[in-house]
C-alpha cells in the first residue's frame, strides 16, 4: 500500500473548496490552513500560462520532517502516511525547517500540525476531504502500488511532475500537466 | 523566453509567516553553547596537560561561566518551544539521524558536569565561604581528585557541543543557507574563538592573556577560511544556494555579514592580537569583545537569513 494524491492542474480552477472543505474536517484554527492553492502565471505575453495547484504536504517516502524530529512525534505510518503524534511534539519547529514545502504550521495549543491526507476518514474506506468535495474533480487520491488502481493509470498516461524533486524528497503528490 | 510574472501566495498571514518559527533565543543559545564549548574544551586541555597553575583562569574563574551560559542557553531553547511542557520527551527517545535529538543528550551530560567542574574549585574560587556540609566538602575532594577524567569525558563531549550547534543548521536541507556541511566545523571554531576571547576578558595574567590571544588569532584565521570556503561552496550551487548566498553578496544581510562579522568581529580583532603578540600595548578587552559581539551577531545573522531562504516551485 502506497497512498499518492494525483491533482490534475488543467482541470483545477482554483476555488479553494478544498481548503475550506480541509479546514471544517479537521477543525483547523482560524487563519492557519493545512492545504493551501497557488497560482503560477509563466510566459511572456500574449503567450502566457496560468497553473492552478492545490498544496499541501507530499507526504514523501524520504521525508526530512520524519528524520529531524528529536522526539519521533512526526512518523511514517502505513501507506507512507506522515503523521504527528500531538502529544509527543514539543514544537521545536525543525520539522517546519526542514520541510521544503513549508507544508506544516504550528497549532496554536502548541504541537506542530499539517495534512493527514484525512487518515481517520481513510480508516473508514473514506476519501480525503480535499478530494471528496473538488467540484471540478480533479484530484485522485489511491494506491500506487495497486498498478489498476486511478492514479496509477493516470500516472501511466499522463504528463506529470512531482514539486521540488530536486530537494530529493520522493514526494507522493503529483500534478498531471 | 520563458519568463516568471507571479506566482501567488497562499494568502494566508499566519502561514508564510511561520517559516520563520525560530526566534532570538536559537541565536542566543546557538552563541551560548558555543562559547560554553569552548571554556570546557580549553579547560579540559590545561587540565590533562597537567598546567592549571599556570592558567588559573582557564580552568576556574571562566568556568563559572559555563554553566551559567549553559543554562541560560538551555532556557532559551525551551522558551522557544511551542508545547515547552513536552520538553521530556526528548529523553524518550534516542534518535541519530535527528541533530536536535543527540543534542540534547549531549546537552543532558554536560550541563551537569560543567556544574560539578566548578564546583571542585568551589573553595579555591570562594577561598571566605566554608562548605557547610561534610558531605558536600567530601564530594568536593572526591570531585578534585577526578578532575582529570572529568577532563577527559569532557574533550569529546565539548567537540560534539561545539560542532552540534552547526550541524543543527545544516541538518535542514529545505533551508539552503544552512544546508552546508562546513557549519558544524564553523560553528565549532568560532564558539572555540568567543570562547578563547571569554578567557583573555578575564585573565589576569600577561601569560595567559598571550597564549589565549595566540590561539584566538589561529581561529579567527581557521574561521576566515572557513567562511570563504562556505562563500566558495554556495557560488559553485544550485540556484537554491545562489539565491542564498546573495543574501550576504549585496543582499539584506551584506552590512550584517560583512561589516559586523567579519570585519569588526574577525578581521579586527585578528589584527589587533596580532599587534599584540608582536609586542605593541593594546588592550585586549578590545579585541575579545569584539568577538564575542561578532560571534553573537554571526549567530543572528545566520538563523534570520537562513529561514529566508527556500526552496521555489
Amino acid at each position: 500500500m502506497r497512498y499518492a494524491m494525483v491533482i490534475d492542474t488543467l482541470k483545477c480552477v482554483g476555488c479553494s473548496d478544498c481548503v475550506v472543505a480541509c479546514q471544517t474536517e479537521n477543525d483547523v484554527p482560524i487563519g492557519y490552513c493545512r492545504d493551501w492553492i497557488t497560482e503560477t502565471v509563466s510566459g511572456t505575453y500574449p503567450n502566457i500560462v496560468l497553473e492552478l495547484k492545490s498544496e499541501r504536504c507530499n507526504h514523501c517516502d524520504n521525508a526530512p520532517c520524519v528524520r529531524c524530529c528529536p522526539t519521533g512525534a512526526s512518523h511514517i505510518v502505513d501507506g507512507g502516511i506522515v503523521l504527528v503524534t500531538h502529544n509527543e511534539c514539543i514544537g521545536c519547529g525543525a520539522c517546519i525547517e526542514s520541510c521544503p514545502y513549508d507544508a506544516r504550521y504550528q497549532h496554536p495549543e502548541g504541537y506542530v500540525d499539517k495534512c493527514t491526507f484525512c487518515h481517520h476518514r481513510l480508516e473508514k474506506g473514506q476519501l480525503p476531504a480535499c478530494v471528496s468535495v473538488c467540484p471540478t474533480k480533479c484530484m485522485y487520491f489511491g494506491d500506487l502500488d495497486n498498478p489498476n488502481s486511478e492514479v496509477s493509470k493516470l500516472l501511466k498516461n499522463r504528463k506529470w511532475k512531482t514539486l521540488a524533486p530536486e530537494a530529493g524528497t520522493k514526494p507522493n503528490v503529483y500534478y498531471l500537466i | 523566453m520563458q519568463e516568471e510574472l507571479f506566482t501567488s501566495g497562499r494568502n494566508i498571514p499566519n502561514i508564510d509567516p511561520s517559516l520563520e518559527v525560530w526566534h532570538w533565543p536559537i541565536a542566543v543559545y546557538l552563541f551560548l553553547g558555543g562559547l560554553s564549548a569552548g571554556l570546557l574544551l580549553f579547560a579540559a586541555i590545561i587540565t590533562i596537560l597537567g598546567k592549571e597553575k599556570e592558567y588559573p583562569t582557564t580552568v576556574k574563574y571562566a568556568s563559572i561561566i559555563t554553566p551559567i551560559a549553559l543554562s541560560l542557553g538551555l532556557l532559551a531553547l525551551v522558551y522557544d518551544l511551542t508545547h515547552p511542557l513536552y520538553t521530556w520527551q526528548l529523553y524518550t527517545t534516542i534518535r541519530l539521524e535527528s541533530p536536535m535529538s543527540w543534542g540534547a543528550w549531549v546537552l543532558l551530560v554536560t550541563t551537569p558536569l560543567s556544574y560539578l567542574w566548578v564546583f571542585s574549585y568551589f573553595s579555591e574560587i570562594f577561598p571566605k565561604r566554608n562548605l557547610k556540609f561534610n558531605v558536600l566538602k567530601n564530594f568536593e575532594k572526591w570531585l578534585q581528585k577526578h578532575r582529570k577524567n572529568m577532563a577527559y569525558i569532557l574533550v569529546p563531549l565539548s567537540i560534539i557541543l561545539g560542532v552540534y550547534t552547526g550541524i543543527l543548521l545544516s541538518a535542514f536541507n529545505a533551508r539552503p543557507l544552512w544546508n552546508n556541511a562546513i557549519l558544524g566545523p564553523l560553528f565549532l571554531i568560532s564558539g572555540l574563538s568567543t570562547g578563547a576571547a571569554t578567557i583573555i576578558l578575564l585573565s589576569k595574567t600577561a601569560k595567559e592573556k598571550h597564549l589565549f590571544s595566540k590561539i584566538d588569532l589561529a581561529l579567527i584565521i581557521i574561521e576566515l577560511g572557513l567562511i570563504v570556503h562556505m562563500i566558495m561552496g554556495m557560488y559553485a550551487g544550485s540556484q537554491v544556494q545562489l539565491d542564498a548566498m546573495n543574501l550576504f553578496i549585496g543582499g539584506e544581510f551584506t552590512l550584517m555579514f560583512f561589516g559586523f562579522v567579519i570585519i569588526l568581529g574577525l578581521i579586527v580583532p585578528g589584527i589587533l592580537e596580532l599587534l599584540e603578540i608582536k609586542g605593541y600595548k593594546i588592550p585586549v578587552a578590545i579585541p575579545a569583545i569584539l568577538i564575542l559581539i561578532g560571534g553573537l551577531i554571526f549567530r543572528f545573522v545566520m538563523v534570520e537569513a537562513g529561514q529566508l531562504t527556500r526552496y521555489l516551485y
